[in-house]
């Protein structure tokens, strides 16, 4: 699921330009003292903060974050398809605050990297001896022309979690049988890469038992994907007939959407949906660009044993919106980058040199209630960038009781990784 | 699947510019890459891409190696009659592919 590995020559973007920053310009203070400011509490952040006070209860470290509860996006495509409901996707940050992390409920509106400072949305300010941001992603609005934030009250691209999920629920729900679903697919990078091909799977489960005359049509600015002969058996198996794909070499690529109609336009092809689902562009959250840690592409570049910011001293970055080579931008990936800068953040703090991370992560694919797949890579640093040491796909031919087992083994995952950030 | 796309507007006005878009499924084998015994892949590309307008050359491309998988070719053009487009793509291997498209100009 290399994000970087499925470009198209076309896209690879040009070498790395980032001027490295100094990345000790101010003096630490003495280990134990010094202040950490995490931005962001999601699975990248909650891990790092709370890995953080684990390795040394004496630091202050404060969490930045405006949400009152976090809504997973892992799991939250059966959310879409009915079956499970929102509220069990959510967790509160009260175990977390009982680490003695102090939680601030507000947005971080910008950051002073020269000052180590954060002005908050009330115009209070916080000072930091080290940032870690964990924004996640934002949808690039106005990437894709059409598509701006009333037109995703009218076309869901459901992307985070939360009232975007419910909306595309609602609207299949309402749909007519017989309908057009067609679910618009960027090219990479996107935020966990596989979840648009298990996002049709489960619609399609939906609609074959409620609405069994309807299609789906998968318009793709990609022409390969993570897992993809996996899923292509469990829809000839699943869903025959119901699930077509457009690769952008068949021209998939969408080139702009019209809310008012539902219309979706390609470079070669018109399309009127009965339920528009478009995942648009993306690129790192917003106060990642604000804090001068994003470079040309939207996304922040960054040194991958330490994970400090090329861009601005003093500054981590982890999760979806760091540019991590071959790692895929997922819940378990963000969390296994939050766990290894606290650890490279404390033996900076100590004056030691960092250790050379080995992260994993596991990505599961739930196609039907009790099928599912797996993804699950090893990555290391490998020539200033992460690469894969070893990934393991599940085989393409498998007897139906190792899905099964998959399937429950994705409800554990799900269990482990809530239960490290928030439980 | 068709192995050549083409979008050309079915009406424009006399003396609009109009996007003309292509995209044709090849492989576009560089010749550069080895397998793993060692032997040299031979190159397959698309070597010239074509447009006529009623038998008239009209654009015209060159293709290398450094050009990607299914080259999408897009270009502009200036209409002041109806006609046919025709596309042509020549490559490698004897490899010719042909395509066309009407427009009525009002």
């Amino acid at each position: 699921m290399a994000v970087t590995r499925h470009q198209t020559r076309r896209d690879v973007v040009r070498g790395a330009v980032a001027v490295a920053a100094a990345a000790l310009a101010c003096p630490a203070p003495a280990q134990g003292t010094a202040r950490i400011a995490v931005i962001g509490g999601g699975f990248g952040g909650a891990a790092c903060a709370r890995a953080l006070r684990r390795l040394d209860a004496k630091l202050q470290v404060t969490l930045i974050e405006p949400n009152k509860t976090f809504t997973a996006g892992p799991f939250s495509n059966e959310v879409i398809a009915g079956l499970r409901e929102l509220s069990v996707q959510q967790f509160s940050y009260d175990k977390v605050a009982a680490d003695g992390i102090t939680i601030v409920a507000q947005a971080a509106s910008k950051v002073d990297a020269q000052a180590r400072s954060i002005t908050l949305a009330d115009g209070t300010t916080l000072s930091y001896d080290r940032l870690v941001l964990a924004p996640g992603i934002d949808m690039h609005f106005g990437a894709l022309p059409g598509y701006d934030e009333p037109a995703a009250e009218k076309m869901p691209h459901a992307w985070k979690a939360g009232e975007q999920t419910m909306l595309l629920r609602r609207q299949l729900e309402a749909m007519d049988d017989g309908g057009l679903v067609v679910i618009a697919v960027p090219a990479a990078p996107l935020r966990c890469p596989p979840a648009p091909y298990e996002r049709a799977s489960l619609i399609a489960h939906y609609l074959k038992a409620n609405k069994p005359k309807s299609k789906i049509l998968l318009l793709d600015a990609k022409d390969n994907y993570s897992q993809q002969k996996l899923f292509e058996k469990a829809w000839a198996e699943l869903y025959p007939g119901m699930i077509e794909r457009i690769a952008l070499s068949q021209g998939g690529r969408v080139t702009s959407v019209d809310p008012a109609t539902n219309e979706i336009v390609t470079d070669f092809g018109n399309y009127t949906a009965a339920v528009a689902n478009v995942i648009p562009p993306q690129r790192a959250g917003r106060i990642a660009e604000i804090a001068g840690a994003a470079d040309h592409t939207g996304w922040c570049p960054i040194d991958p044993v330490s994970f400090a910011s090329k861009l601005v001293p003093n500054v981590h970055v982890i999760g979806d919106a760091a540019i991590a080579g071959g790692i895929p931008k997922s819940a378990s990936a963000a969390a296994a980058q939050g766990r290894a800068c606290a650890a490279a953040i404390v033996n900076a703090l100590a004056g030691k040199a960092p250790e050379t991370p080995r992260l994993d992560g596991a990505c599961y694919n739930t196609v039907a209630p009790g099928y599912a797949f797996s993804l699950k890579g090893i990555y290391q640093p490998k020539e200033d960038q992460y690469a894969e040491a070893e990934v393991t796909t599940s085989p393409v031919d498998a007897p139906r009781e190792i899905r099964q087992r998959e399937a429950d083994q994705a409800v554990e995952w799900f269990k482990t990784i809530t239960g490290d950030a928030f439980g | 699947m068709p192995s050549a796309l083409i979008n050309v507007p079915k009406k424009a006005k006399r003396g609009d510019v109009i996007e003309i878009k292509t995209l044709m499924s090849h492989i576009m084998e560089t010749g550069y890459r080895h397998t793993a015994s060692g032997d040299v892949v031979p190159r397959d590309i698309i070597t010239s891409f074509t447009c006529r307008f009623n038998g008239i050359e009209v654009f015209r491309a060159d293709l290398y190696p450094a050009i990607a998988a299914n080259p999408f070719i897009t270009f502009f053009a200036t209409v002041t009659e109806s006609g046919k487009f025709e596309f042509e793509w020549i490559g490698d291997k004897g490899f010719s592919e042909t395509a066309s498209a009407s427009i009525t100009v009002e």
